[in-house]
């Protein structure tokens, strides 16, 4: 007799998240990127200026590329059609982060998980636009504040609906 | 946990399933939407009201149901609906938990409230209710990204009043997921009950008169670490550690610690335990398998220390195996808080041996010999060593229980097996001073130090 089904329902379950899982990579290079308000945004550390960083974004639907510094300058990177090492940067590690499959999805270009970063550039048919660096900007140093809330005490009951998941 | 016990912990439970039903009826409404109730909704919301109608709740959940019928949906209405649902599923969970305590032989103390109350949560709770009311005005299906950006402005100004910290990271686990679904029309999957059980919880902890748990007692004695349970989701992550009280007088009883800590998404794995910097002496006595000795310590009445790390200190070794096998049988379990009864909240630390390990295509059992109980296998943290190729070779495991819909599963938090002929033995906990598995220390060294990174660029880029 076995006790009890393979798995919960997932309809029926309490406890399993829906969220896809995350893969811990190198944050130095590009320590925020996201699938958000219809963009691959994120941001690149500057390799000569500690102090700057670059804002980069992938429109989802039409593959408007935007580059420029936190103070709005322009990427002298970026020409036109073609994206800078910024965005390259960008697109590589959103890939470890997510999975080629699901940036792919995001961007509306064919990919599986076997697809790298480049390849996945190289089917981006992009167009040149401004970015919303103050935008993308303001969410990364909204995702930053999350370290530095302070710690509370007490226990956090609602977090058992949150198990943690997946292996290393 | 023998054969017998797990046969008597599979009885099926009188009225579970005509109680879930009604939960399944009011979660297939917030799918729809309270908004515009059709035929089926309606009913299902009649039927949440009859079923709580002899209950203290009874005429509030009755009038809710009425106006929100009529369509006026206001913000106390609401507050009945998620009240009379958590009723329910309270009930669930109390014959649940009988079932475990007279399977178990388990003795569990009754309830009573604790006499020192929390503090009162200062922070305004009104645009989080608001938020939440236009959910479930919408109903999960007509979740776009718009309405989920809608909460934003809530949940950071709840983030800030670390009071609220409780509401704040519901919230926001709630909203990840709603993010990642949007538009919810299209999604694969509409994980009803999981999304109502939030919501509900949700509902409840932003109303104005809400307060955490009371204090019942100070505590002082050793804490004999069983395991940790830890528990994830984008941007918190807390560790909850369950343990055998050894006090003074002779008694022993179950408690929890829990510690908790906001993060990102980008620090995941062996990584997390870096969060928890602040509590030397839990952590060092967790990596090292060593008890801790409190004094004083706040006990809530839910049977959760609330954890002051300077009332702790390192105490001497303290297999968990040992203790699982000598103290847990005899310890008093805590009663649950009354809002915390929920099936999911159900976690009973056993120890589970003497089984054959059974693999199932895509799961994963112990067989006690007659009877099997399925391994979550989902549940294994990628912060600790224990691994699916350990469990195939355990012999011994402690183990949290665990419900969800309809099914008990074993939660592994320790394992003992045999690898290469040699015993081996491994903890959730074991890496909370860091990996010690030279391959996982590796990896960890190639992404390099993920909240170092990050604290580095807000040192740099926040404070400008």
């Amino acid at each position: 007799m076995v006790v009890v089904s393979d798995r919960p329902g997932d309809e029926r379950g309490s406890t399993r998240s829906v969220l896809p899982l995350v893969q811990a990579r190198k944050l130095a290079k590009v320590p925020f990127v996201e699938m958000a308000d219809g963009r691959l945004q994120g941001v690149v550390s500057s390799g000569s200026d500690p102090a700057r960083v670059y804002v980069s974004s992938i429109g989802a639907a039409d593959h408007a590329l935007g580059c420029s510094t936190n103070n709005n300058r322009p990427c002298g990177g970026l020409g036109g059609r073609w994206a800078c090492n910024h965005i390259k940067a960008m697109v590589t590690e959103a890939v470890i982060q997510y999975g080629a499959e699901r940036v792919g999805r995001f961007l509306r270009v064919e990919a599986d998980e076997l697809t790298t970063g480049h390849e996945l550039i190289d089917r981006i048919d992009g167009t040149s636009s401004s970015t919303q660096a103050a935008v993308v900007f303001a969410r990364f140093l909204r995702h930053l504040t999350y370290l530095e809330l302070p710690s509370t005490s007490g226990p956090i009951p609602e977090l058992h609906w949150f198990p943690t998941t997946g292996p290393v | 946990m023998l054969a017998t016990q797990l046969t008597a912990l599979a009885e099926a439970r009188e009225g579970v399933p005509e109680t879930l039903a009604v939960v399944d009826g009011f979660d297939d409404a917030l799918v729809h939407g309270l908004g515009r109730l059709g035929a089926e909704q309606s009913a299902a919301l009649a039927a949440l009201a009859s079923a709580v109608a002899v209950t203290p709740l009874g005429d509030r959940v009755a009038e809710a149901v009425e106006k929100i019928g009529a369509g006026s949906i206001g913000d106390g209405h609401l507050a009945a609906l998620a009240a009379a649902r958590s009723a329910l599923l309270g009930a669930v969970h109390d014959a649940l938990v009988t079932g475990v305590d007279t399977a178990l032989g388990r003795t569990r103390a009754p309830w009573t409230q604790g006499e020192t109350p929390a503090e009162a949560i200062a922070g305004p709770r009104g645009a989080a209710r608001a938020w939440l009311g236009e959910l479930a005005i919408t109903g999960w299906h007509g979740v776009e990204h718009e309405l989920v950006s809608g909460g934003v402005q809530a949940i950071d100004a709840l983030l800030a009043e670390p009071a609220s910290r409780r509401l704040a990271v519901l919230l926001d686990g709630l909203a990840a997921e709603l993010r990642a679904s949007s538009p919810v029309a299209t999604a694969e999957l509409v994980p009803a009950r999981r999304w109502a059980d939030l919501w509900t919880r949700a509902v409840l902890l932003a109303q104005d008169a809400f307060t955490g748990a009371a204090t019942a007692e100070t505590v002082t004695g050793r804490l004999l670490i069983l395991g940790v349970d830890l528990h994830e989701h984008p941007t918190a992550v807390q560790a909850e550690v369950h343990a055998v009280l050894d006090t003074p007088d002779g008694s022993a009883r179950l408690v929890r610690a829990a510690v908790s800590a906001t993060k990102v998404d980008t620090v995941v794995g062996p990584a997390v335990w870096k969060l928890f910097t602040a509590y030397p002496v839990l952590t060092a006595a967790l990596a090292e398998r060593k008890a801790v000795e409190i004094t004083d310590m706040p006990l809530l009445d839910g049977g959760d220390l609330y954890w002051v790390e300077a009332q702790a200190a390192v105490g001497a070794p303290a297999e968990p195996f040992a203790t699982a096998r000598v103290q847990l049988a005899e310890a008093t379990a805590p009663a649950a808080q009354p809002l915390d009864r929920h099936p999911a909240r159900i976690g009973e630390p056993v120890l589970v041996e003497g089984y054959k390990v059974v693999k199932g295509y895509g799961y994963l059992t112990f067989d006690l010999g007659d009877v099997e109980i399925v391994v979550h296998q989902d549940r294994l943290p990628g912060s600790g060593p224990i691994t699916h190729a350990l469990l195939l070779a355990s012999t011994a495991c402690i183990g949290l229980l665990r419900w969800d819909a309809g099914t008990w599963t074993l939660q592994p938090l320790a394992v003992q097996a045999v690898v290469k002929k040699k015993p081996v033995e491994a903890h959730a906990a074991d890496w909370a001073q860091g990996p010690t598995d030279p391959k996982v220390v590796k990896a960890a060294a190639r992404t390099g130090d993920a909240v170092a990174v990050l604290r580095e660029r807000a040192g740099r880029l926040l404070r400008k």
